[in-house]
Order: structure tokens, then sequence, then C-alpha cells
């Protein structure tokens, strides 16, 4: 990379997250970020949480009281919603980022049709089956 | 129809100034014009030190490329009626460092087009310097690669990746996108060599199909397109399963070709 | 370090992984009122999380190895997940090199814990 002169002018962070001009594609990518650096910080929590399963049955039982309670249950049921989105859209992101779903190499023609484009319908198509597991999911939650 | 239209421009001279600032000015509008021609008359009737970078007027020489009302754009392919806006606000084209006002620094950018080796890699250098005749390639392989060839290098799509808002590293939409360019190009061998730079951390694995490149390109390249076929591209080989033809051939010299009566011969060549 | 071509390869397989495991996961945790699955959660009128259903679970050598694979792939998939993000800010190499390696010795170390404990109280659930 050759030497840069001038002021510097990257967006920064504001470039992750700028949005509002953009398509949903850039909200997606956002969110998707999002939710997996929560599922992640839920997940080594869930590790450290069920092991005590290995210990005994007061351990387990001590561990569960401990996470039990309003604060923990909306929290739990935010990671589900956050699974639910990341998982259909990470299949979306498996699919296209293999190539698959984005089309083929064409004649750009004005006005242009581009991958985005092409791909809209998977994008709409993941929200939707998000949408739906994350009601079937509050209605096993809170439906009781 | 609307007399007036107010240019809301970021200036910025490394000799005078310490941060970059905005500055207005009301110009006439006509009709059919587009940004760059209402940066000429600012120019012209207000800020004579005003600087850009422009040259073909019509969207072919990719130097006009700037921020336009918050989206990357070339300004002479941008009329100021789409924009569907009173005031046009011009910056400078963003993650590219400013030499001064609207001119941003792309050789970082052609440092890294450089580096993904933009041109055709063949064992038969002989051939290849010093041709007898054409490669042979089939109207259908030639479409797997042209649509990305219309790259006028104009950088608007760099400016549009948040990925390379962060990360200066990133290789970034245009050079990958012309190193998708000569990968899928039949008459190209040098797949294993960009593979150096392409298999690491600045390659096409730094893209997350936020789609902005694609979105903005002037030229309908669709940089994110190419950027996910060259990523099946590289995971086939990985797994061993990517097919490698060898390089298209020479074409063969026509045969038993006779010249029909009465055709009369080409005009002498002038240069 | 390893090349990125053959990490995010392994990423997007270990999101499959998940994709499937987790899926059934979720199943068995949270949909089991909606859906139940009886032979998961062989106490199923209680509670997923009661401890005669956590010792059913237990007893299961299915249960043991899927929730090794899915410990392994979701531990590899987040924090190589979280790295791209750290990398992307493009912090000093100094620093680079020290997310990787403290990412890598996290990840390493609860999956050996995380191994143990599914080992382990598969051995605590067969005494029931
Ligand atoms: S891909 Fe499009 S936006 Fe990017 S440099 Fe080429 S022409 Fe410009
Ligand atoms: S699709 Fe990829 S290269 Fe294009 S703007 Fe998005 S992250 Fe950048
Ligand atoms: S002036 Fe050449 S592209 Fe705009």
């Amino acid at each position: 990379m050759l030497e840069t002169k001038g002021r510097p002018n990257r967006l920064g962070l504001w470039g992750w997250l700028g949005g509002g001009r953009w398509g949903m594609e850039r909200y997606l990518y956002t969110l998707h970020r999002v939710t997996g650096l929560g599922l992640l910080a839920y997940f080594l929590l869930h590790i450290v949480v069920t092991s005590s399963r290995a210990f005994s049955q007061g351990a387990w039982e001590e561990a569960m009281a401990r996470v039990s309670g309003e604060i923990f249950e909306v929290g739990e049921y935010l990671v589900f919603l956050a699974f639910a989105f990341h998982a259909v859209n990470g299949i979306r992101l498996l699919l296209i980022e293999l190539g698959i779903g984005v089309g083929q190499p064409i004649e750009p023609v004005y006005p242009y049709r581009t991958s985005v484009d092409v791909q809209r319908p998977l994008a709409i198509g993941a929200l939707a089956v998000a949408a739906v597991i994350a009601i079937l999911g509050t209605l096993s939650m809170w439906g009781e | 129809m609307m007399k007036d239209v107010t240019y809301r421009i970021r200036l910025f001279d490394p000799n005078r100034d310490s941060e970059p600032h905005w500055e207005a000015f009301t110009i006439p509008y006509a009709p059919g014009m587009t940004v760059l021609d209402g940066l000429w008359k600012v120019k012209e009737l207000h800020a004579p030190g005003l600087a850009w970078r422009s040259s073909c007027r019509m969207g072919v020489c990719g130097s006009c490329g700037m921020l336009i009302n918050g989206k990357p754009g070339l300004a002479c392919n941008t009329q100021i009626s789409e924009l569907h806006a009173l005031t046009v606000a011009v910056a400078p084209l963003p993650n590219f460092d400013i030499i001064r006002d609207l001119v941003p620094d792309l050789a970082p950018m052609f440092g890294t087009h450089q580096a993904l080796l933009p041109y055709v890699i063949r064992e038969d250098v002989e051939e290849r310097e010093n041709p007898t005749a054409e490669f042979w390639q089939s109207a259908h392989e030639l479409e797997q690669y042209l649509q990305f060839s219309y790259c006028i290098k104009c950088g608007c799509c760099m400016a549009a990746c948040p990925t390379f808002a962060t990360d200066a590293l990133y290789s970034g939409p245009m050079p990958l996108a012309q190193a998708h360019r000569y990968n899928s190009d039949t008459r190209d061998g040098g797949f294993a060599v960009r593979k150096e730079v392409l298999a690491g951390n600045a390659g096409p694995w730094r893209c997350h199909y936020a789609g902005e490149c694609s979105r903005v390109c002037p030229k309908g390249v669709d940089p994110a397109k190419a950027i996910q076929l060259m990523k099946r591209e590289l995971v086939l080989d990985l797994l061993h399963l990517r097919k490698q033809g060898c390089p298209a051939p020479v074409a063969k010299k026509p045969t038993e070709i006779k010249r029909r009566d009465g055709v009369p011969d080409a005009p002498a060549r002038t240069v | 370090m390893m090349k990125d071509q053959k990490l995010w390869t392994w990423h997007l397989a270990a999101g499959v992984v998940i994709a499937v495991f987790l899926g059934l996961h979720m199943l068995t945790m949270h949909l089991d009122a909606l859906i139940p699955i009886r032979a998961l959660n062989v106490a199923s009128e209680q509670r997923a999380i009661d401890w005669a259903n956590v010792v059913a679970r237990g007893r299961s050598v299915f249960f043991a190895v899927t929730y090794v694979v899915l410990l392994g792939a979701a531990l590899f998939h987040g924090l190589y997940g979280l790295r791209n993000i750290l990398l992307e800010l493009n912090p000093a190499a100094g620093l680079k090199k020290l997310v990787g390696a403290v990412l890598l010795l996290a990840g390493l170390g609860l999956f050996v814990f995380g191994t143990w404990a599914a080992v382990a109280s598969h051995t605590l659930a067969k005494t029931f």
C-alpha cells in the first residue's frame, strides 16, 4: 500500500452504522453483527452456568435459581429473538457469500439491476421466516 | 421550476485550514444542469480557488467521484434535478485522505489494485508479449467478466463500503472486483498468484454483503456480486473442487477462405 | 497464522452445524410447550430445566455428543466472528496479535471446560 498524504477522512465506526439513505441489507448487516455479539455474550455465560449440572443437583438448582427472575426472562427472550434472526439471516448470507442467489454476471444496462436487487426476495423471505419463528417462540414462552 | 440552487461544499485547504469546513454558494439553475456543471458555476461566480477533479464530464474517466447529498456518485453523471432537493451538499469521497477541497487521494486504492495483478497472466509469456493471434474465447466466457470490466476506478464503491470505513488494510470492492475480473477471464491463468493476497486477511472475507458498493456504482459493475463469486471460487479451491481449465488457447488461423470476387480491398493504412 | 480462506470456510461450516443442533436445542428447551418432543424431554410434563429432565438428557449419549459438537462449533463461530469485528477496527499490529491469542486461549479453555462438564454430567446422570 502506498503512503497517503493529506487529511484523513475515514468514516470510522459511523461507516458501520451509517444508514438512512441505504438499502435494507445495510441494516441487516448491522443487526447481524449486533445479534451475533449478543448471542456470543449469552453463550459464554450459558456454558459456565449450565456446567453446574456436572457437580450435583444442588449446584444445578442453585445456578438455575440465580438466573431466574424477570430480568433474566426478558434477557432470554431477547436472546431467542436474536437467535431467530441471526440463524435465518445467516442462512441467507451463507447462500449469498457462496455466490448463490446473486445472479450471473450480466451486461449492465441502465437502470442497473444489481445483485442486491436480485437477492432482495431472499432478504425479505429471511425476515419473514425469522418473524414466524419469533412469534412461535413468543407464544411458547409467554403464552402460558 | 426552481431558479436558484444552493451548493454546500466541504472545503479544505491544507495550507490554511486545520479542519474542513462547509461553505454555501448560490448559483442560477438551468434545466439539465449536472452537479459538475454547478461546480463550474460556483468556481466562476464565487470561489475561483475551489478544487476538484474532473475530465470527461460524461461518466467515463472516473475522476469526479464525490459525496453528493450523502451518497457517493459521479458529479458529471448526476443531474441536480434528480436529487429532488434545493440544496446540493458536496464533500470529498470519504475513506480517502483529502488532498484539497473535493480532491481525494486515491493512490492507496490504486496501490491495492496493482498488488492484485489486474492483467492477464499466462505461462506462455512469449505469445502474450508478441501475439501471433487472438486467444480463443466464447461469447459465454466473455460474459463471465464483461460486467466487471466496465469499472472506471472512480472509488465511489470504496467510499460506500462499511468495512473500508474502518479497515484501511481491506482491499476494498474495486480492487477485489478487478481481481475477480481477471480470475474469471478464461484467457488468464493467474488465480494461484492472486490467491496469495486474496486468501489472506485483506481478501474478500472482510466483505459482509452490505451491498453498498453495488448500490452506488455508477457503471453497474456490481462489485458485491464479483466478491461473492470470488469467495465461492476460493472456497471451492480450498476443497479442491475448483475447476481450473488451462488458459484459452491461441485461436486457429481461418483456413480455406477465398475472397469473393468484386469485394474491394481495404484502404491503405494511415498509421 | 492460518489463512482466512480456511478459517472463513470453517466459519460457514460451523454456522450450518449450529443452525441444525441449536435448532434442536431450542426446540427442546423453548418450544417444548408448543411442540412437545417426548423422546428428548423424558419427564415432559415438567419444565425442560427441571433436574429430572437434566438427568434424563444427561444419560443420553446422543445429548452428550451433540453437546460437545455444538459447543465446539458455536465457540469457533462466535469467537471468529468477534475476531473479525475487532480486527476490522484495524487495531495496531501488536494489538491484533494479542486479540488473536486471547480469543484462541479463551476458546480452547471454554471448550475443555464444557467438554469436561458434558462428560462429568453424563457420568453423574448414570448414577441416578
Ligand atoms: S466498481 Fe464502480 S464504483 Fe467502484 S471504482 Fe469501479 S466504477 Fe467506480
Ligand atoms: S458488499 Fe462488501 S465490499 Fe461491497 S460495500 Fe458491502 S462490505 Fe463493502
Ligand atoms: S468527469 Fe469523467 S467521470 Fe465525471
